[in-house]
């Protein structure tokens, strides 16, 4: 694996760098995981709060079934064990940000465990290598609320509106060997997780946060000792304390140092880690099955729902993107590379199909095309997303089938696309409103053709005299006389017919 | 008329019902008594208003001629575990007084929508931790009864549900709520000559129960005799969403059921219960209780319970481990009493909370707790006393393949003094050895009053069922109640 030589050059010679992942993402689901309360961010503290949430006295966690479906698919994403029976743990501590003095989590039976997700070491690049990337297990758990110390000279305050919302915990194995590695995994993940709509993958907004393991050696020799830097909220931050973990890890030791193992925290200012527990201070949480709850079983039935509900994922569909529709490698790639932007894609695909009564293979390219670089291009200059894009795949549908059948040319449907975009205005209505419809009217065409080659008798001479190049230079003109309404086709043909 | 507290809730229900009394009356009465008996501490806190209340709604009802609730007319006492909105709901600790709940447990609920009128919220061991009701912040309760010969001593009613069964003994009210855990209803029961029922784990929602040990806590009823407990339970049990281990079931009718028609019954008598050592007294109660089960119709045969002399070193692993847990969030930041001394930090904040707040029998079971859930003891006591549990379940699906149900004695002593034991926590913890394993396996057990002993206290009867099956332990205490034909009262000192 040439990728897989990502080396840090020490003194005493190349180390190569060990890194797991301990992925939270939240679930996406409007209640939390053991009680009603709702979940949506940015409400005023502490409006989110149910008895359970704030541990009142006799208060008791039901189960919400939509979190363990949620967690179900995801690992069916990922081509995991899903258990069938699998329990909720207390992990104990005691915290200001956590009422019921223990989170319930899964220690001892997660409910998903083994599997694996395909990365590929360079996005730009469809064709690098892959590499499959071991999940160790998936489990499920109680988030804890949120302290702020900046409300009160002397007080902190809580806020408990995120305390027991879902968050599915997604461990690892310790397979990566580079950052770039670590970014690709992340991001895949992210990406599936929004596919299968189990996580909106808001990092910014904290929906999705990572620990990072990390540890060096010397190239085969054991495992080093880990670091795990808490709660990094973006793939590039990732990469960052990768990158930062390692050289320090071979500093301390080539300087005839100990790595210790240790709870760090990230620092993005400073891009730097620092170091917040130690292993000596560690808690003993007190791990026990949660005697509120029964075991978590799931039917064959709920499983077969769970399947059935998945929608087609990133691998497949870039796959199927080349092979049935034709794309490009790297348009494939690009266009699966968030659910958002393949559903845009299907929507003008599905609608392209429809009004010019073709097969969806037969628009793809085109479809493509356009999405990629006139909607992308004109989207990146307004700074907006798809999200947000004031044109929809309809009306890009229809603009794409004015130019397949004639009705406007390649150029004037840029002038048309402009409009729309300033007015949000459709397409074939902008086009009839300003009488922007091309000309297929030979009679029309061949009286300007005839005018333009009298104009320039001396280019005619020179054209006839073999300079073939001047055959452009009448083709604009006559476009040009034309304001651009003229069939280039008929154009073309005319003008050949003209010069002889 | 007699004595309108001297009446059973079945009698309280009917008379009401047939005009012989206004739900007033009965409200009116109970609360002087409540009022009256002081000295015996049963109550934290009284509410007359709300068995007015409740009393005047029946009345109403009954006067425009509408259908009448199952418990119209009927007062009673809830114990301080159960949350109840707008009342003070202490768990008798120092922890959560002044503690108003905006909720009320579904038990409670049940209870209040069955027509019942709330007399007050009864004494209890703190956090339900105890079995002489010695623990709670609030003061022991006084159990009405004394020894006979002159001796003054004041006497444990029993705990945790210490209040519910001293009041009901001294007529304060006809039945009230109790929560066992590994003996808190049958206990006291037994201790103060009254009848109370521990059904099968998960047919009592645990919502809005102060929790103490959640895998063996169960509510129950308490009362004189057996039919007001079947009455009180149909009005407390069933199915409730909000707890995950709440059964799913219909509720049976078990006050249509009870039949003391025990033929074609087999009742096993488990050897382990009759140590070496066993009080005279309470072996020859025992016997008389097989003899009276015999003459009900029933067969009896010996059976084997072999790992009992487990059960309570598993239930003292397994239960404080689940308190060590289910505490903690008594730690001063949302709710309950504070304590922040000058300068603290949160940690200080919660260490000084703490120790203000819990009991020291709470802060012993809490440290036992933590102390075998804690990495390296993990194994060797609680994931042992798990294997434990599941044999101690195991002896009674194998005994109950010959037998169905259970006589047993209720516990190895009659009442002692308050103060008496106190100073050995294992001694008093001894007094759940005959209660511990039924909640060990999630069993439904009732204690009955078979008679008295030689200092004139009552003995209490054990009777263990199948799961499920509260109907056969009810009709077994139903043929034992009306055999044993047990009158004893306290006499009224307080």
């Amino acid at each position: 694996m040439t990728e897989s030589t990502y080396r840090i050059q020490g003194a005493t010679g190349e180390w190569e760098v060990v890194i797991g992942l301990e992925v939270h993402a939240q679930v996406t689901s409007k209640a939390k995981l053991f009680s009603g309360a709702a979940t949506a961010f940015g409400a005023e503290p502490n409006t989110q709060v149910s008895l359970v949430d704030a541990a009142m006295p006799g208060m008791l966690p039901v189960p919400n079934r939509e979190c363990i479906r949620q967690a179900v698919r995801t690992g069916m994403a990922i081509n995991a064990q899903i258990n069938k029976w699998s329990r909720f743990d207390r992990k104990n501590y005691f915290y200001a940000d956590l009422p019921q003095g223990y989170q319930i989590s899964q220690l001892y039976h997660p409910i998903v465990g083994e599997g694996e997700i395909e990365i590929n070491l360079d996005e730009k690049n469809p064709d690098a290598e892959t590499k499959v990337i071991g999940i160790e297990r998936i489990h499920v758990e109680q988030d804890a609320g949120k302290l702020m110390h900046d409300q009160h000279p002397t007080r902190s305050y809580v806020d408990l509106n995120r305390s027991g919302v879902a968050l599915m915990e997604i461990v690892s194995k310790p397979d990566m060997r580079s950052p770039a590695e670590a970014g690709a995994y992340l991001s895949k993940l992210r990406t599936i997780l929004r596919y299968v709509g189990s996580c909106d993958g808001n990092m910014d907004q904290g929906s999705m946060r990572a620990d990072v393991n990390v540890s060096v050696r010397k190239p085969g020799a054991e495992f080093g000792t880990r670091t795990e830097t808490k709660n990094v909220n973006s793939v590039r931050f990732v990469m960052a304390v990768v990158e930062y973990e390692a050289s320090r890890q071979v500093d301390v030791l080539e300087a005839g140092g100990k790595v210790v193992q240790e709870t760090r925290l990230y620092d993005p200012d400073k891009n730097e880690t620092r170091s917040m527990r130690s292993k000596e201070d560690a808690h003993d949480y007190r791990y026990f099955p949660d005697p509120d709850l029964l075991p978590l079983e799931l039917d064959d039935a709920f499983l077969e729902e769970c399947r059935q509900s998945l929608p087609e994922l990133p691998d497949a569909k870039r796959l199927r993107y080349e092979k049935d529709l034709g794309l490009s490698a790297y348009n494939a790639a690009v266009l699966t590379a968030e659910a958002d932007t393949a559903r845009w894609f299907e929507a003008l695909l599905a609608e392209g199909a429809r009004v010019q009564k073709k097969s969806e293979g037969e628009v793809a390219k085109a479809s493509a095309n356009w999405l990629l670089s006139e909607l992308y291009g004109a989207l990146n200059r307004l700074g907006k997303t798809l999200d947000d894009s004031p044109v929809t795949p309809e009306d890009g549908a229809e603009l794409l089938a004015l130019i397949a059948d004639g009705t406007i040319s390649g150029t004037i449907a840029k002038q048309v696309f402009e409009i729309m975009l300033e007015t949000g205005g459709k397409p074939g209505a902008i086009v009839e409103e300003k009488g922007l419809r091309q000309t297929s009217d030979t009679g029309a065409i061949e009286a300007v053709v005839a005018e333009v080659l009298a104009r320039n008798a001396d280019k005619v001479e020179q054209y006839k005299g073999g300079k073939d190049a001047l055959f452009g230079f009448f083709v604009g003109q006559t476009m040009k006389a034309m304001q651009g309404k003229a069939n280039p086709q008929v154009v073309n043909e005319l003008l050949k017919k003209a010069l002889g | 008329m007699s004595d309108l507290t001297d009446l059973t809730v079945a009698e309280i229900r009917d008379g009401f019902r047939a005009g012989d009394f206004s739900a007033r009356d009965v409200a009116e009465a109970f609360n002087a008594n409540v009022a009256a008996a002081k000295a015996l501490n049963t109550f934290i806190v009284e509410t007359p208003e709300k068995a007015l209340a409740a009393a005047d709604a029946a009345d109403r009802a009954k006067a425009a001629g509408e259908a009448l609730k199952p418990l119209a007319g009927v007062p009673i006492g809830m114990k301080d575990l159960f949350c109840t909105q707008g009342v003070q709901t202490t768990a008798a600790s120092h922890m959560l007084e002044g503690f108003t709940p905006t909720y009320e447990s579904t038990v409670s609920a049940k209870l209040w929508d069955a027509g019942a009128g709330m007399l007050g919220k009864l004494n209890l061991d703190q956090f339900a931790m105890g079995s002489s009701n010695e623990t709670s912040y609030f003061g022991n309760v006084i159990s009405p009864w004394k020894r006979k010969g002159g001796d003054n001593a004041a006497l444990a009613p029993g705990g945790s549900s210490g209040g519910s069964s001293a009041a009901i003994a001294a007529r304060l009210c006809p039945a009230a709520t109790g929560t066992d855990t590994g003996g808190s209803i049958r206990q006291p029961a037994a201790f103060t000559g009254i009848s109370g029922i521990k059904p099968t784990y998960g047919r009592c929602s645990r919502w809005g129960i102060v929790a103490f040990a959640s895998s063996l806590d169960q509510a129950g009823p308490m009362a004189r005799t057996v039919r007001d407990n079947a009455i009180m339970l149909e009005n407390m049990a069933g199915f409730d969403p909000r707890d995950s281990t709440s059964l799913d079931l219909e509720v049976p009718k078990w006050e249509a059921g009870l039949s003391s028609d025990l033929r074609g019954k087999k009742v096993g008598i488990p050897k382990e219960y009759r140590p070496d050592g066993l009080n005279a007294e309470i072996a020859a109660l025992w016997d008389r209780g097989i003899e009276w089960l015999k003459d009900a119709g029933a067969e009896v045969v010996e059976v084997s319970l072999p790992h009992t002399k487990y059960a309570l070193p598993t239930y003292y692993i397994i239960a404080p481990a689940e308190a060590s847990s289910n505490l903690a969030r008594y730690d001063g930041v949302r709710y309950g009493q504070r304590d922040l001394p000058d300068g603290a930090g949160l940690q200080d904040m919660y260490a000084a909370t703490r120790a203000m707040g819990f009991g020291p029998e709470v802060k012993r079971r809490i440290m036992i707790g933590t102390y075998v859930l804690s990495a390296g003891f993990y194994d060797a006591y609680y994931t042992q006393a798990q294997k434990v549990r599941a044999l101690i379940a195991r002896d009674f699906e194998q005994a109950f393949e010959k037998c169905d149900l259970l006589l047993t004695p209720t516990a190895p002593s009659a009442s002692f003094a308050l103060g008496e034991k106190q100073a050995d926590p294992l001694a008093m913890y001894l007094n759940d050895v005959f209660t511990v394993p039924a909640s060990l396996a999630g069993l439904p057990a009732m204690a009955v009053p078979g008679g008295l002993d030689g200092q004139g206290l009552p003995l209490g009867l054990q009777i263990i069922g199948k799961a499920l099956d509260e109907q056969t332990v009810l009709n077994a205490g139903l043929a034992i109640e009306e055999r044993a034909g047990f009158a004893a009262r306290p006499e009224k000192w307080w």
